[in-house]
């Protein structure tokens, strides 16, 4: 029995082993690293100046760090209540007895397991001033243009639609799922109760379907903050900036003016954003539910 | 009446996700004149478009790059990654629960604050430009790794116990005994990790500059950013040859797909 444990022992730390080289390379030394980073000004070629707080004092009046995440926030609020009521409608309208329910599901999931590349080139075709297709569109039925991508007012809010469209079979499903395992007995006690359609919904269905609330918050929320694909092919965070997302922020300064110190900074306050960001959200959003 | 009108919302909304790729479909097939035209039907489709892609860029190498690359790390995940799931699991051994840990915490690590320490990793080891950057930095997910620990955790002791027995070791135990008893986990996480391997951007936008290396969909992302492809109708064509093994996969796989990423609740 001991030689058994003893065994065990050797065997476990073996075959442990891989992760514990893959972690500290890959994951332990590049957060080390970037706590280094933060406190020099470095090119990548040259040799690495310490400036002391230097990258944080130019991150606080860096403007175009406030307006990736000004941008980030505009993006979140018109995302995140969109997908959330186009995602519980049509979940609750897919959890009726309705035919061809995987041909739907499978229809609203395409977007989600195509690439961002794709989805972008298509929909910036979409989005075009003069032959778009929903410009077109517009002008068919009588309607002025929409300078979709052009605005820096709209610009922004277009990402975010195309974001919607993007994600949201995902969100569906999710809610579906959730739906799935609210127990029917809570209907019915709602039923003797003498609820309308609407209460049920709002005082049943909604406080049950908190857990997969939460998550799909987190999950768009950490979509914002990851935005690059598409502003870096549809607008190259223009016009005026008002699409610069924070990663795009971010893979501009290391990659295009070789500022790796400061974007080492942006990448950790960025990150520390999310994190209180994600924080609060749970605050806000989680409920107890009582059954 | 009232199921009425959820077949005309469901049929309308399936109608906006599905149009636009029947729509891009048929405009990779148009001249350029008829690119605004709303209807997908066209006297004059022909192939032209991607005839042009194929000219500009060596795409052909990219989806090669890409499947190498993608199946390498897919490969890789579930080989390393069932073996420390398992070890998590199955074996007891002094600082298990740690490991177990920091695995979770590396999962909440946002991958803001690593990107530009990892580059700077790739240009010490001399891997830009080189598959290695591809591939190494991916080979083991702690997702993977959580979600074989889950799955392999319900397998009766029994089984292993009589494997035991005849002198199988663990290695040989995991996958001659528990690899055939978990295939719902290996699909789950064969399909999240190539999917979001091939659909990957940024990461090789960051460390591969030179075109031979280059991954499908970046090398798509820098002909419609270049502006190499100088028509709609060509950009949204090498648009289509990057979605098209995706779409396949998924149509055959379909009810996988989908039950893998609500499992996981990972986005691609």
């Amino acid at each position: 029995m001991r030689r058994r444990a003893i065994e065990n022992n050797r065997v476990g730390y073996l075959m442990v082993s891989p992760y514990i080289i893959f972690f500290l390379l890959f994951v332990g030394y590049p957060l080390m690293f970037s706590l280094v980073l933060v406190f020099h000004k470095w090119n990548i070629i040259g040799p690495m100046r310490f400036i002391g707080f230097g990258n944080f004092g130019q991150l606080l009046h860096d403007a175009l760090f406030w307006k990736s995440l000004g941008n980030t926030l505009i993006f979140l609020v018109i995302h995140i209540p969109l997908q959330i009521i186009i995602a519980l409608v049509i979940a609750n309208i897919l959890n009726q007895r309705i035919a061809a329910r995987g041909f739907f599901r499978a229809a609203f999931f395409l977007p989600v397991v195509v690439s961002g590349v794709v989805v972008t080139i298509l929909w910036q075709q979409l989005y075009s001033q003069e032959t778009g297709l929903f410009n077109t569109l517009l002008s068919r039925i009588g309607l002025p243009k929409v300078p979709w991508l052009i605005s820096t007012r709209l610009a922004m809010p277009s990402i975010a639609i195309m974001a919607t469209w993007k994600n949201v079979g995902l969100y569906i499903v999710l809610f579906l799922t959730g739906l799935q395992t609210i127990p029917a007995s809570l209907y019915e006690v709602a039923d003797l109760d003498g609820a309308s359609e609407v209460q049920k919904f709002f005082h049943v269905t909604i406080p049950m379907l908190n857990p997969t609330m939460v998550m799909v918050v987190i999950l768009s929320t950490l979509g914002g903050f990851s935005l690059f694909i598409e502003p870096y092919v549809m607008t190259g965070g223009g016009p005026m900036n008002s699409t610069l997302s924070c990663v795009l922020y971010i893979y501009k300064q290391a990659f295009y003016f070789n500022h790796m110190g400061y974007a080492a900074t942006l990448g950790f306050a960025v990150a520390l954003i999310i994190m209180i960001v994600v924080i609060i959200q749970r605050k806000l959003v989680e409920t107890e539910i009582y059954t | 009446m009232k199921k009425a009108i959820f077949y005309i919302i469901l049929s309308l909304v399936a109608l906006i996700f599905i149009y636009p790729f029947i729509w891009m479909a048929s405009a990779a097939l148009r001249p350029e004149i008829e690119i605004s035209s709303l209807s997908p039907f066209s006297h004059n489709f022909s192939i032209s478009n991607y005839k042009a892609v194929l000219e500009k860029i060596p795409i052909g190498r990219a989806f090669l790059n890409s499947l190498f690359v993608s199946s390498s790390i897919t490969f890789s995940v579930l080989v390393f990654s069932s073996i420390v799931g398992y070890a998590l699991s199955r074996l007891k051994f002094r600082g298990r629960e740690l490991i177990f840990m920091v695995i979770l915490f590396t999962m909440m690590i946002p991958f803001q604050i690593t990107m530009i320490p990892l580059y700077v990793l790739m240009v010490k080891f001399g891997w830009t430009d080189t598959y290695l950057a591809l591939i190494v930095p991916g080979m083991i997910s702690a997702f993977g790794i959580l979600l074989f620990r889950q799955y392999f955790k319900a397998i009766p002791q029994a089984i292993i116990d009589a494997a035991r027995i005849d002198g199988c070791s663990d290695l040989g135990i995991l996958f001659r005994i528990v690899w055939p008893n978990s295939i719902p986990a290996l699909v789950t996480v064969a399909i999240i990790t190539f999917m979001n391997t091939w659909n990957e951007v940024l990461w090789p936008l960051i460390v591969i500059r030179k075109q031979s290396i280059m991954t499908m969909p970046q090398m798509v992302t820098l002909f419609a950013v270049g502006g190499q492809a100088e028509q709609v109708g060509v950009g949204l064509a090498s648009a289509m040859m990057l979605a098209a093994p995706v779409v396949i996969i998924y149509c055959i796989f379909q009810r996988h797909f989908i039950a893998s990423m609500v499992h996981t609740g990972v986005k691609g």
